[in-house]
């Protein structure tokens, strides 16, 4: 009975499972699907997945448990979360427990298959890692450098301000960059809300949410004329924004360490 | 009724006024009538001594005819009961009443009492205790007896008969009774009119107290009760009247400000808890609708990808594609509401805009037969804004005038325009500090909605304080002392009192002194100290030069606004359309062209329409 799929859409609606399946099609992508957390860790014990795609508010348990389930059972298959009640905290909460991307409802063709082509693309990279553990294939993020999931990166400066970047792993699922688009100068920032996006030269446009609460004092301009300097150096010079965080204690404890990594 | 404080009071009262003029009665009473006796009983006693006086000659003389005869003339006198003389061994000897005569009186008879009660008899008395009022019978009236000694003297010894010795002291007692019927009829007549006078007083005591205690306690009380009923019963808008100037006429007055206060606070507490269940609802909403929406939106832009063939069905699809997209934004509007998010600002066309909200009204406007125009000025520029916030701006003020239209051939005017403004009048200061960097913007003091600048005055050794227009050259100050323009004045900090003025320059209108209030990255504010004139400067913002607006003009020929209405309807949750509207739009409105930096204004005729002005700036 081991069957193989590339994704297990989990959702409790089931035209959200019909509106990926629809999508998959059109892609060539393998979908299965539960309309509960517990029919799809049944699932998981039998069958094989490449990724999967989960609602967060379901009747009995929740896409934050089915999560925390996945790490305990040690299953390496990558989450991709998605609500209707997409608030900041849900989109820090899902990233903070490990799920390798966020995508609000409603979502349109375009979003939803860059975002499963990104996760199918980091199984893709974890099994090259399983077979070849020696070769580097994303260079972490530094340590001292707190993260929000994959999608952006904080390091505090010495002056009280943060920067704030994309990691590599987000950059290595990705297309080649196009452009990017960015806010301004004095804008705000929040937590878990979209700060920049990505324009892939595959037509996939890709979601930062930022890791921090606060103003944009500086944009990194050189980004703007020569896009390509964040993937070439994501820590340093390709950083996004300077800004000024106004409750950063607070926020770093939703952060996951990059020393950990 | 025995419950009520005007019964209560009238009660005590009454009972202290019986009791006091039943008192001052008693007294008054007894007065009168020992007055009436001592009156009688020094009568009695003249006329004893009359009597005694006048049998003294027959006495020396020993002429007892003539003696009983006397007594029988003054016993005639109806008023006398009777005259008796008794001798030393107590028989009388002579008597009105002739059966009497004779007889033996025992020494513990009333008339002999006084003197023999003791062993030894008294020989000298005094005149108030000579007298004593007693009945013959129970039933009889009563008698007042005057005893008067007939003392031993020379002449007595010494006269012929011989009928005394020398050593006797008392020869014999005059007694002489007087009915007292009359003068008891008097005392009774006394009572009586006592006894009147005390309940006639009374009863107009009470009454006249009943009376006030009505009009001055039981009519407010009332009032009041009346009122506290209303008020349990959520009626905060009952004021009671208040035309007295008394205690209750102040209680009245502090009560009707305690109900506007709770009415305040309900509202606020109906505000909060409105807020607080539209984040439910939001939260709900969102969810619920999120994932219909989802299906729309994947089947629609699924379709767009298999019909890449077909450009007709491209457009509708597009249409499907690109208003989802826009319900995902205004759900996501919603939420973010409920969180004061910031706009999402990009180049816009305001025009693209206006077109866009006018499709999605165009049933409604084709249903009601209102016939919507547009004037769009020319070369407009595109301004930076959130293009789906200003949309749902429009949206919601063409859907207001839609509302507001009842008559046939119903218009509204959409018209834009370019417009240049003096920075002054509407420029809104929105930080200022004091040179040691104490923010002096007071949030508890706002002027039409906008917080104001709060600086420590001192005019004429009196200290008092200014808040200051936040708005740049508007001028509607609000000063919290009376100030003599032309006097000297001083401005501070009113948290370090560090002083604004600065003394190096002098206003070039009328020459007194002159402000200077930092403003954080902007300069600093500089305006006439004196407040003679309305000089104001800003380099900061004058320099700028006149300010550039994009103008939004939505008329239509509806209902109008009522003018008490007018300023309110930008508050959160004022609403006049009952369960219909939820009270939200024009706050929100407010709240998206506030977050632009731009202004909305309203002009409304009731009958004529209104008209809303929105500019925001390039």
């Amino acid at each position: 009975m081991n069957l193989q799929f590339d994704i297990l859409v989990v959702d409790d609606e089931q035209v959200i499972i019909d509106s990926v399946i629809k999508i998959a099609k059109m892609e060539d992508v393998s979908i299965d699907s539960a309309l509960d957390v517990p029919t799809a860790l049944i699932k998981l014990e039998t069958n094989n997945y490449n990724l999967i795609f989960s609602d967060i508010m379901m009747p009995g348990m929740d896409g934050f448990q089915f999560l925390q389930e996945i790490a305990q059972r040690k299953i390496k298959t990558p989450v991709i979360i998605t609500t209707g009640y997409s608030t900041l905290d849900n989109t820090v909460k899902a990233l903070y427990y490990g799920a390798v991307g966020f995508i609000p409802k409603p979502f349109s063709f375009d979003e939803l298959s860059s975002i499963i082509k990104r996760g199918l693309r980091y199984n893709a990279l974890l099994k090259k890692m399983e077979e070849d553990s020696s070769a580097l294939f994303f260079i972490p993020c530094p340590p001292k450098y707190l993260r929000l999931g994959f999608s952006s990166w904080l390091a505090e400066n010495y002056d009280s301000t943060v920067l704030l970047g994309t990691t590599d792993i987000l950059l290595k699922l990705i297309e080649s960059i196009e452009k990017v688009e960015l806010l301004n100068v004095d804008d705000g920032l929040k937590q878990g809300n979209e700060c920049a996006k990505i324009f892939a030269e595959d037509g996939l446009i890709h979601t930062i949410y930022s890791s921090v609460t606060g103003r944009i004092l500086e944009v990194n301009e050189k980004l703007l004329s020569n896009p390509k300097l964040i993937e070439k150096d994501p820590y340093f010079e390709g950083w996004i924004y300077r800004v000024l965080p106004s409750d950063l204690e607070n926020e770093k404890s939703q952060l996951i360490s990059c020393s950990s990594d | 009724m025995f419950q009520k404080i005007a019964f209560k009071l009238i009660l005590v009262v009454s009972i202290t006024s019986i009791s006091i003029i039943g008192i001052y009665s008693y007294f008054n009473i007894k007065s009168q009538s020992e007055v009436l006796l001592s009156e009688v009983e020094r009568h009695a006693n003249q006329l004893s001594e009359t009597v005694k006086n006048s049998t003294r000659y027959d006495m020396l003389l020993n002429q007892r005819e003539r003696i009983q005869e006397i007594i029988n003339t003054i016993g005639q006198d109806k008023a006398i009961s009777s005259v008796r003389i008794m001798n030393k061994e107590g028989i009388i000897i002579y008597s009105t009443n002739k059966n009497d005569i004779g007889e033996l009186l025992d020494k513990n008879a009333e008339s002999c009492y006084v003197c023999h009660a003791k062993d030894e008899p008294i020989e000298r008395l005094e005149i108030k205790d000579r007298t004593r009022i007693f009945k013959l019978f129970p039933d009889s009236s009563r008698i007042m007896g005057i005893i008067n000694p007939i003392y031993n003297e020379k002449s007595c010894w010494e006269s012929e008969c011989h009928a005394h010795p020398e050593e006797a002291t008392v020869l014999g007692v005059l007694d002489v009774s007087f009915q007292l019927d009359k003068v008891d009829a008097q005392i009774e007549v006394n009572k009586l009119r006592e006894l009147l006078f005390a309940l006639i007083s009374i009863t107009a005591i009470g009454l006249v107290i009943g009376f006030f205690v009505k009009r001055w306690l039981d009519k407010p009380i009332k009032e009041l009760l009346k009122a506290t009923d209303q008020i349990a019963v959520g009626n905060f808008n009952y004021t009671i009247p208040t035309k007295r100037n008394d205690e209750l006429g102040r209680l009245g007055i502090s009560f009707n400000k305690m109900t506007k206060k709770l009415e305040d606070m309900k509202q606020q507490i109906f505000q909060s808890d409105k807020m607080a269940s539209l984040g439910q609802l939001a939260a709900g909403v969102a969810h619920e609708i999120n994932n219909p929406l989802t299906g729309v939106l994947t089947y629609s832009s699924f379709l767009l990808k298999r019909t890449k063939d077909n450009p007709e069905m491209q457009e509708d699809l597009n249409v499907i594609v690109r208003e989802t997209l826009r319900s995902r934004e205004i759900i996501k509007g919603l939420l973010d509401f409920a969180r004061q998010s910031v706009p999402k600002k990009n180049k816009t066309d305001i025009h693209e805009v206006i077109e866009r909200a006018n499709k999605v009204v165009i049933n409604q406007l084709k249903i009601k037969q209102i016939t919507l125009t547009t004037n769009f000025g020319d070369m407009l520029p595109q301004i930076v804004a959130d293009a789906n916030q200003i949309q749902q701006v429009i949206l919601n003020l063409l859907l207001n005038a839609i509302d507001a239209i009842e008559k046939k051939d119903g218009k509204i005017v959409v018209t834009t325009s370019e417009i240049s403004l003096s920075p002054k009048g509407i420029t809104h200061i929105k930080e200022a500090v004091c040179n040691k960097n104490h923010s002096l913007l007071d949030a508890d003091y706002k002027l039409e909605g906008t917080p104001s600048i709060r600086l420590k005055v001192k005019a004429n050794g009196t200290e008092g304080f200014i808040n200051l227009d936040p708005i740049y050259g508007r001028h509607k100050h609000y000063f919290g002392l009376s100030i003599n323009k032309k006097s000297s004045i001083d401005l501070k900090c009113p948290q370090c009192n560090i002083t604004l003025i600065d003394k190096t320059k002098t206003c070039p209108e009328c020459g007194g002194p002159i402000y200077r209030i930092p403003i954080p990255k902007m300069g600093f504010l500089e305006g006439c100290a004196s407040f003679n004139d309305e000089w104001q400067s800003w380099d900061a913002v004058d320099f700028g030069g006149d300010k550039k607006f994009i103008e939004i003009k939505i008329e239509d020929n509806g209902c109008g606004i009522p003018p008490e209405n007018l300023n309110k309807i930008f508050d959160p949750f004022f609403s006049t359309k009952g369960q219909k509207g939820n009270g939200l739009g024009l706050s929100v409105i407010w709240g998206i062209v506030d977050n632009h930096d731009g202004t909305i204004i309203v002009k409304s005729e009731v009958g004529m329409g209104t008209t809303f002005i929105i500019r925001l700036p390039e």
